[in-house]
C-alpha cells in the first residue's frame, strides 16, 4: 500500500496525566510523522495541572516541529465557569479550534472550525448546515459505519475535510458523574483527583470477566481498542483525508510509526496488525461499527477471509 | 391548535408520556399540559414493538386531546442518516400536516428540513439535542428559532438556575421516571454492544438483544450475551439497561454506572418553579396506561399546589408512595439535580 494523500493525526489525551507526563509525551510525539495533533483537556474540568500557557508551550513546540496544531475544547459544558473557559479558548487563539459541543460551534460562528467525534454529525444536511457555518474539517462520529460514510462523502460540500478515528479506545460516553470517584466511594466534589492514578482509565469488566469498558472520570470508554489497520484501502477509496490516532500511554509513537509505514512504505498491513496486537493495551481490538455490526466486534477485513478460504 | 400565551411563562406545564391511544386519552383526562408521542418507527427515541401512532391514530389522538384543551407534541427525535433521510422527512411533513402543536427534534440536519419549509410549526429541542448550556441553546435558537428546549438529565439544580437565566428560550425539565446517567444524545454504550442505540435506532438496550437466563448460579440477565447483571435467588431482577447492571471494577462487584432507579424531582417544583421553568416532563412513553394514570394524576396535583401557592408546597407521602411503586428499583434519586450524587 503506498497511500500519500492520507495525512494522520493524534487526537487529544483522554486522560488525566502529570504536567511533565504530557510535556515528555509530546517532546516524543514531535519526532513522529504525524501530520496533525489535537492538544488539550477535553473530558473533565478539573484536571487543571496543565495550564492554558502549558498547552501553547506544547503547541508551539509542535508547531515548530512542522505539525498542524488544533486545540481541543470541552465535550460537556455544564457549569458557568466551564462556559467562560470556553468561550476565553474561541476567542484568545490564532490555533483552529476542534468542538465537541455545539456551545463551541456557536461561539466560532464564522471562523474556521473543526468538529470532533461528540459532535452529531449524521447526515449530509447536518455536514451542508455545519459547512455554511465555517466547518473545514469534520470527524466521523463514533458509531457510523462505512456505508453511512460512503454516502457523506457524496454529497460532502467543497472545502470540508473528513476525518476518521482508526485507532484507540473509544469515547462512548459522558455523565455529569465521575465514575472514577464513584469507584473510589469519593463524591466529584471530592474526587481528590484519582483519575492520576489510571494513565489509560479504569477497567470494567462484567461477572464473567470479560472486559468491556473503560472508565475515565466521567467519560466512558469502550475497552476494546479500536483499530482500522486492515480497512485503509477503504478509507482511502472513500476519499478520507484524516486518520485519526487516539493516544494511550504506552508506545503511542510506536502505533503512529505503524500506520505511517502501512501507508507510505508499503508495509503489508496484516504484519502491522500483528504488531498493534501487543502495542494497545488490555482488551483486544474492535471494529464493528466500521463494518455497521456492534462497536465491540471484530471482522478481518474481506481480503483476508477470502485468503484463508483459497488455503 | 393551543395558543402559548406568547411564551411567557406563568405556570408550569405537565407534559405526559403518550406510547398509544389509550396513554394518552388517560393522561388527557387526567390533566395533562402536554402529551408527547411519536409515530411507529425509527424517527423517534422510544421505538419499541407495539408502542407508537401511525397516521390514523395520529389524527385520533390529536383530535381527542385537542378538544379538551391539551397540546400535543410529536417527537421526531433520532438521528438519521442518509440512507433513512426520506423517512425522517416524511415524517416531518406529516406531522405539519396533523398540524401537531410542537416537533420535538434533536437532529441539526432535520430541525433545518422543519424550519426552512414550515415556518409556522413550533420547534422544541429534544433532550436528544443535548443542549446543556446557554451557548448551544443560542446555536438551535438562532439557527431553528426552537421556542423550547429539554434539558439533559446530567445538570445540578444551580447549572439548571443559570441556564434558566441565560437561556433565550424557556426550558423543560425532566421531573420523573427512567434515569439516563449519560448526557442524551451522546451515548453510544448500546450500539456498542448491540449494534443499536438511541441516536440510530430510537432505542437503548433494545429488547431483542435482552436474554434471561436461568442457571445453576441464579437468574442471568444479559444484553447481546453480555452479562449485565445475575441475581440470587429471590432478588427482584431487572431489564438489563447496559448503564445499570453490576460489574467488576478493582476487585469489587457493584453498580459501577447507576443502580436501578428513578428519577424523582417532585420536591423540587418550587424552586424550578422560581428559575421560570417552563414545562415539567414525565418520561415513559413504553410504560403502561396504568402507569400514565398513576404518575399524572399525583403530578397533576404536585403541579396545582405548587402553581397555585407555592410558598406553602409540601410533598404528600402518598404521591411518594405511589411514585415508589412505578419506580424502577422501586427506589428514587434527585440524580444530577443533587450535587452529592454526581
Amino acid at each position: 500500500m503506498n497511500i500519500n494523500t492520507l495525512k494522520l493525526s493524534l487526537g487529544p489525551v483522554q486522560y488525566y496525566w502529570s504536567r511533565q507526563t504530557i510535556f515528555d509525551f509530546y517532546k516524543q510525539i514531535a519526532n513522529t510523522k504525524i501530520d496533525i495533533v489535537y492538544l488539550g483537556e477535553t473530558v473533565c474540568s478539573k484536571r487543571k495541572l496543565m495550564r492554558r500557557d502549558d498547552w501553547l508551550e506544547v503547541a508551539e513546540l509542535l508547531k515548530t516541529s512542522g505539525k498542524e496544531v488544533v486545540l481541543s475544547s470541552m465535550n460537556l459544558i455544564e457549569a458557568n465557569s466551564e462556559l467562560i473557559a470556553i468561550k476565553s479558548l474561541c476567542e484568545n487563539t490564532d490555533y483552529t479550534i476542534e468542538a465537541n459541543d455545539l456551545s463551541a460551534v456557536q461561539l466560532l460562528k464564522d471562523r474556521d472550525f473543526v468538529t470532533g467525534p461528540s459532535v452529531n454529525i449524521y447526515n449530509p444536511a447536518t455536514l451542508k448546515m455545519l459547512a455554511n457555518h465555517g466547518l473545514k474539517r469534520w470527524v466521523l462520529p463514533v458509531e457510523l459505519s462505512k456505508a453511512s460514510l460512503a454516502d457523506m462523502q457524496l454529497e460532502r460540500p467543497a472545502g470540508v475535510e473528513t476525518e476518521v478515528i482508526v485507532y484507540g479506545r473509544l469515547p462512548l460516553a459522558y455523565s455529569a458523574r465521575c465514575f472514577t470517584a464513584r469507584s473510589h466511594n469519593l463524591p466529584k466534589d471530592d474526587c481528590q483527583y484519582r483519575c492520576l492514578d489510571d494513565p489509560d482509565g479504569l477497567m470494567l469488566s462484567t461477572q464473567e470477566n470479560e472486559k468491556f469498558l473503560v472508565l475515565n472520570g466521567i467519560q466512558t470508554q469502550s475497552a476494546k481498542t479500536s483499530n482500522l489497520i486492515l480497512d485503509l484501502d477503504e478509507l482511502h477509496q472513500l476519499n478520507v483525508d484524516v486518520l485519526r490516532i487516539s493516544p494511550a500511554s504506552r508506545h503511542t509513537e510506536k502505533i503512529i510509526d505503524l500506520f505511517y509505514k502501512t501507508l507510505h512504505e508499503s508495509y503489508p498491513a496484516k504484519s502491522a496488525n500483528a504488531e498493534l496486537q501487543k502495542l494497545m493495551p488490555a482488551g483486544g481490538s474492535c471494529n464493528g461499527y466500521w463494518h455497521g455490526a456492534n462497536g465491540m466486534d471484530w471482522q478481518e477485513s474481506t481480503e483476508e477471509v477470502l485468503c484463508q478460504e483459497t488455503h | 391548535m393551543s395558543t402559548f400565551e406568547n411564551d411567557k411563562v406563568t405556570k408550569m406545564e405537565l407534559v405526559c408520556p403518550a406510547g398509544n391511544l389509550p396513554a394518552l386519552k388517560i393522561a388527557v383526562d387526567n390533566g395533562a399540559d402536554a402529551v408527547y408521542m411519536g409515530f411507529k418507527d425509527d424517527t423517534n427515541a422510544r421505538h419499541f414493538a407495539g408502542l407508537n401512532f401511525n397516521e390514523k391514530r395520529s389524527v385520533q389522538a390529536i383530535e381527542y386531546a385537542h378538544q379538551r384543551g391539551c397540546k400535543v407534541y410529536l417527537a421526531i427525535n433520532t438521528y438519521p442518516q442518509a440512507s433513512g433521510w426520506d423517512r425522517w422527512k416524511n415524517a416531518v411533513d406529516l406531522a405539519a400536516k396533523l398540524e401537531v402543536d410542537a416537533l420535538i427534534a434533536a437532529d441539526i440536519g432535520v430541525l433545518d428540513y422543519a424550519s426552512s419549509k414550515y415556518s409556522n410549526l413550533r420547534l422544541h429541542l429534544s433532550v436528544q439535542g443535548s443542549a446543556t448550556n446557554s451557548e448551544s441553546i443560542n446555536f438551535y435558537h438562532e439557527n431553528f428559532a426552537v421556542r423550547r428546549v429539554v434539558l439533559p438529565r446530567v445538570l445540578s439544580l444551580k447549572q439548571v438556575s443559570n441556564v434558566a437565566a441565560t437561556s433565550p428560550v424557556p426550558l423543560e425539565v425532566f421531573g420523573f421516571g427512567s434515569l439516563c446517567v449519560m448526557v442524551e444524545g451522546r451515548c453510544l454504550l448500546s450500539s456498542y454492544a448491540t449494534g443499536q442505540s438511541p441516536n440510530t435506532f430510537g432505542a437503548c438496550s433494545p429488547a431483542s438483544a435482552v436474554e434471561w437466563q436461568e442457571t445453576d448460579r441464579g437468574l442471568q440477565t444479559r444484553l447481546n450475551n453480555i452479562l449485565i447483571d445475575s441475581y440470587k435467588e429471590n432478588e427482584p431482577a431487572a431489564y438489563p439497561t447496559l448503564c445499570k447492571g453490576r460489574f467488576e471494577v478493582t476487585g469489587n462487584t457493584y453498580y459501577a454506572i447507576e443502580e436501578p432507579t428513578s428519577l424523582n424531582t417532585i420536591e423540587l417544583l418550587p424552586e424550578l418553579q422560581k428559575m421560570g421553568i417552563a414545562a415539567i416532563k414525565i418520561e415513559g412513553r413504553q410504560r403502561s396506561p396504568a402507569y400514565v394514570n398513576q404518575v399524572s394524576k399525583v403530578w397533576r396535583e404536585a403541579l396545582d399546589a405548587c402553581n397555585n401557592d407555592s410558598g406553602h408546597y409540601k410533598v404528600k407521602n402518598e404521591w411518594l408512595q405511589t411514585l415508589h411503586q412505578v419506580s424502577e428499583g422501586r427506589t428514587t434519586t434527585l440524580g444530577a439535580y443533587h450535587r452529592p450524587w454526581q
